[in-house]
């Protein structure tokens, strides 16, 4: 039997343009998990909200999804700045009490999906765009761009955040304090203030994510479990504190996931994920690229 | 109380429960009580690893299912299993499930544990979804035995069998909180470390609360197929299960048996009367348990025992 070099090249294709858009479902997780060490399991409920956003300003407004999730951006910040108040004041001031901490964003979890069930059903819903039906063909490759703008919008905000991290006094704050928030307090910085707006930013990626999911695929409500374990195995394969490990562990798994789905049926994707996630956590828990 | 006393205590309000119900006649509140009492052994199996050792599992629904699909294997394989023979297969099978668990995730403490008892409870369902023999994606029936053993129907049968693990697991789970196993999951669940060092062995301790918590799990989720009639892997890995085991024993208080058995009573009953009040009422029961789940997190952190407990002492402590 020949091997089905075609049918590879399009999975790896495909996979790369998948890993672009997962690196924008992970920056969250990696900012607030890799960064804040705060297990934000909601992060992907949060994302499908985005989605579904998205979606009600497309469909009764005819806005286009993704600049109406640019618009609401300051909404999802300011909801991830409360949910930090709350957290702070609840848990983290607190003590060491995980469990707790878990407990709650486990809840918020619930209450987001089941919200969105109650009030949307569990029918799968899709937006129109001009960019959601063609694709370009060079050859036997398919560039659909369904699947290009998100991956293009996804790698443009992760740079701007990258570059935020890196260039700016705060963007560094929220580094140092994901290193030493003792040190920070004797430079005469509050951390809690730097992890309120982190925390934030992580929440505000949830409404472009939710923008570029829903472009790529039509979805209901638990469509957000899949991502739960899609998110930390990335931000655990790329070494959790770092921005471009992220980038790198979003592709690989991308690539792998679109592999697989293309020669094993798309069943046994969600295996691959988590599975990933297992064995690293088995055997290199400080991720691919950790000392 | 002694362990002697306490389970004649446990068997005796359960004799009760089951006489008072028999009396009632009324065949819905076997259906109802069936599902409040397997959450009783979930919590409490949960709390087992969660509340004694402070390890979360996320992937409660797993084990329950490797025990409901352990008896869809063996009823394929030899028709009409007698029911003991399912429950401790079950076990077993979880049980496993649950070692293996924790010698991949000795190394990991707090949330890397977490992420990865859910991981695990993915590539599980993935697995079972794709297995043809246990129906795959598509499920499959189970038929009951025509003649329920010792009551009028069959419902009632499950009902008992439920009612009895919840004895079992809330004696078990008593025993271990005042043993010196239960010592050392304490320790465990203060400082790690600190346990290590002072030569608690804590690597055997976490396989032993690992496997026990998934037996047990197991073991309530063995008659669930007869129960339902038709599991698919939807049902059995619901994660409503997983969400339950976490609330129920957090809600109620997690430092001793008393509270997952009030947890489970007050959330299960509230969901059972919600399926029958208003309709919608898988998603709302849901939404119910989510909004109590984060308001008791706030506010009472140490649970409905712990509201108690405080206000027992007075104030200032």
């Amino acid at each position: 039997m020949d091997f089905p070099f075609e049918l590879l090249i399009n999975a790896v294709i495909a996979g790369l343009l998948l890993g672009g858009f997962y690196a924008a479902v992970t920056v969250g997780i990696s900012l607030s998990f890799g960064m804040l060490d705060i297990v934000n399991i909601a992060h992907p409920a949060f994302i499908i909200v985005g989605s579904y956003i998205a979606y009600i300003l497309n469909v009764t407004y005819g806005f286009d999804p993704i600049l109406s999730a640019i618009v609401v951006l300051p909404l999802f910040y300011a909801l991830g700045w409360a949910i930090y108040q709350i957290y702070y004041h609840s848990f983290e001031k607190r003590g060491r009490d995980s469990m707790r901490g878990f407990s709650f964003f486990f809840g918020l979890l619930f209450i987001a999906e089941v919200s969105l069930i109650l009030v949307f059903g569990v029918d799968y819903r899709y937006v129109e765009a001009r960019y959601v039906g063609p694709a370009i063909h060079f050859g036997f490759v398919d560039l659909p761009y369904r699947m290009m703008v998100p991956c293009a919008v996804s790698l443009l905000m992760f740079a701007a955040l990258q570059l935020f991290i890196k260039r700016t006094f705060i963007g560094r704050a929220i580094l140092a304090v994901s290193q030493d928030q003792l040190a920070l307090q004797l430079m005469a910085v509050d951390p809690v203030r730097i992890k309120r707006i982190a925390f934030a930013l992580s929440i505000a990626t949830a409404s472009i994510a939710g923008a570029c999911l829903i472009v790529i695929q039509p979805l209901e409500p638990s469509v957000g479990r899949e991502y739960i374990g899609r998110v930390f195995a990335i931000a655990v394969l790329g070494g959790l504190n770092s921005l471009p490990g992220t980038l790198v562990g979003a592709i690989l798994l991308g690539v792998i996931e679109s592999i697989t789905a293309t020669f094993y049926g798309p069943s046994w994707a969600p295996a691959v994920a988590f599975g990933c996630l297992l064995l690293t956590l088995a055997f290199r828990p400080a991720g691919l690229f950790g000392r | 109380m002694s362990q002697r006393n306490f389970a004649i205590l446990a068997i005796l309000v359960a004799a009760a429960v089951l006489g008072a119900f028999l009396l009632i006649r009324q065949e819905y509140l076997f259906v109802a009580g069936y599902i409040v009492l397997q959450y009783v052994v979930l919590a409490t199996a949960w709390n087992i690893l969660g509340g004694y050792m402070g390890y979360i599992n996320f992937g409660a629904a797993a084990f329950f299912a490797m025990g409901a699909y352990g008896t869809v294997v063996i009823q394929k394989l030899f028709p009409m299993p007698p029911m003991i023979v399912l429950i401790i297969a079950g076990g077993i099978i979880a049980g496993v499930v649950g070692l293996v668990m924790g010698y991949l995730t000795l190394r990991l403490r707090g949330a890397f544990f977490a992420i990865a008892t859910l991981a695990l409870a993915v590539v599980l369902q993935t697995l079972i979804t794709n297995w043809g023999f246990v129906g795959g994606s598509r499920g499959a029936y189970i038929v009951r035995p025509p003649q329920a053993p010792l009551l009028e129907t069959y419902v009632q049968y499950l009902f008992l069998v439920m009612l009895v693990l919840s004895v079992l697991a809330l004696i078990t789970a008593r025993a271990i909180e005042r043993s010196r196993l239960g010592y050392g999951f304490a320790t465990i669940r203060d400082d790690e470390l600190a346990a290590e060092s002072s030569g608690v062995p804590t690597l055997k301790l976490k396989l032993i609360a690992t496997t026990l918590s998934g037996a047990m799990m197991g073991m309530a989720g063995a008659p669930f197929p007869y129960y339902i009639n038709y599991l698919d892997p939807g049902s059995g890995f619901n994660l409503a299960f997983a969400i339950n085991a976490i609330a129920m024993p957090v809600i109620g208080g997690t430092t001793s048996w008393l509270g997952p058995l009030i947890g489970a009573v007050l959330l299960g009953s509230i969901q059972q009367y919600a399926t029958v009040a208003i309709s919608s009422a898988a998603d709302l029961s849901n939404l119910i348990v989510g909004v109590l789940l984060v308001l008791f997190v706030i506010i009472a952190p140490h649970g409905i025992v712990g509201m108690f407990r405080r206000s027992a002492r007075g104030p200032g402590h």
